[in-house]
């Protein structure tokens, strides 16, 4: 037997593993707390102890498991391919192809630069281009496992879609307002290289492999945020009182969805840091809206992204930039608070 | 054998330059190994996602670091 063929039985041996662990983990977790430990059930050390023990294995052994899928799905798209696929499509349905390739594109804040340079230049118009860019880092796997584990799939869901919406209509706003002006004018003039490097033929082992490579980048990047945020949490679920976030980001504190954008533009965090932070503000009291509009503005709307993009855009259109996307997002915290 | 490293700075771009300096090193290779930073200069190359390598002015990689055995195989081939 080839190396390559005895990884895939170690996937297919892994699974079953897998759900083992998974379906068992509160098992073991009340296991280890109530009888190794012997604590007693309803105290603060307990609560806290216990979620600290049960929630990150158990998010890490759902990111593995959906990052590694997604990393499969991920070869078969390429920002080459979806740049060829998006060049001429009609607004509208260029920014709704765009947000969608952009959940699947494999992008890195690190590469916004080439990857908006080589849309613009091949002629994909500005608007769609930023429907892809808002939908990229916004709606992305960890958060979405995250969200799915911490607070369940609907949640994950309504994350998903009002990010989706979020990121067709802001960049159909801004296809519309022509703001081509704003772009520095280098832009245009340089040129974009014919594309040397040919489409790497994959075959299905070797999409499996990009899978582990993936988790190995994404899961060795983000477990120490997950353990980091997944522990206050764990502190706050114990010891802060109930309802103490309440008159903070509750319901019935208006200004509280702005507020909550606006301090989320400059904290730089990536999702695995910040939902399970989010997960017990929650609990404590804040309302499902402007819970989800601070989280969108910490991830979707991040300053250093902002410093990146500065290099292609001028000022006018960073701010114009943050302020359509921000409108957005408190669009859908008011939604939300409206609604639940 | 002429090789650039593509990248305008990020963490990845610097691991890749390392990985390829340390494998021309251990392979003996006669190469000269540079790195392009200037983001116009490798949009020029036509890729979309750093880090890039370029051999003998042949986009040979983008957008991944590559393990070591497979980047000895690509600048051998």
């Amino acid at each position: 037997m080839n190396r390559i063929s005895k990884n895939l039985w170690i996937v297919i041996a892994l699974i079953p593993v897998w759900f083992l662990i998974y379906f068992n983990l509160q098992s073991v977790t009340d296991w280890l707390v109530y009888s190794v430990l012997g604590l007693e059930k309803g105290k603060h050390l307990t609560e806290a102890l216990w979620f600290f023990i049960f929630e990150i294995p158990k998010v890490l052994l759902l990111l593995t498991l959906i990052i590694f899928f997604v990393g499969v799905l991920r070869s078969y798209f390429s920002p080459e391919r979806t740049r060829k696929f998006l060049v001429g499509k009609k607004t509208f349905t260029g920014n709704v192809m765009a947000a969608l390739l952009g959940i699947v594109t494999p992008f890195c804040s690190c590469s916004a630069i080439p990857l908006f340079l080589g849309f613009v230049e091949s002629g994909v118009p500005l608007g769609i281009t930023f429907s892809f860019l808002i939908a990229a880092p916004m709606i992305n796997e960890v958060a979405v496992v995250l969200l799915f584990g911490l607070f369940g799939w609907k949640v994950a869901l309504i994350y998903v879609l009002t990010g989706l919406f979020i990121a067709i209509t802001a960049g159909w706003v801004i296809g519309r307002l022509k703001l081509e002006k704003w772009v520095e004018d280098w832009v245009y003039k340089a040129k974009f290289g014919d594309t040397g490097i040919e489409e790497e033929k994959l075959t299905f082992i070797g999409r499996f492999k990009l899978g582990f490579e993936a988790v190995k980048e994404i899961v060795g990047k983000v477990w120490i945020y997950v353990a980091l945020g997944i522990a206050v949490g764990a502190g706050a679920h114990g010891y802060v009182p109930q309802d103490f976030m309440a008159s903070l980001m509750g319901k019935s504190a208006w200004y509280s969805v702005p507020l909550s954008v606006l301090i989320g533009i400059p904290l730089y965090s990536n999702a695995a840091g910040i939902i399970p932070i989010v997960s017990v503000l929650i609990e404590k009291g804040a309302s499902l809206g402007t819970a989800l509009a601070f989280m969108m503005s910490v991830i979707g709307l991040s300053l250093p992204e902002m410093i990146i993009l500065r290099k292609v855009l001028k000022l006018p259109l960073i701010f114009t930039f943050i302020a359509i996307v921000g409108s957005g997002i408190m669009i859908v915290g008011f939604l939300f608070n409206w609604i639940f | 054998m002429n090789i650039i490293v593509l990248g305008t700075g990020c963490a990845k771009c610097k691991t890749l330059e390392q990985l390829t300096r340390k494998v021309v090193a251990d392979l003996n290779l006669k190469a000269e190994v540079t790195k392009e930073e200037d983001i116009t200069k490798i949009m020029g190359y036509g890729i979309m996602r750093t880090p890039g390598l370029v051999k003998d002015g042949k986009v040979i990689l983008s957008g991944r670091i590559p393990s070591e055995s497979e980047l000895k195989e690509l600048l051998t081939k």
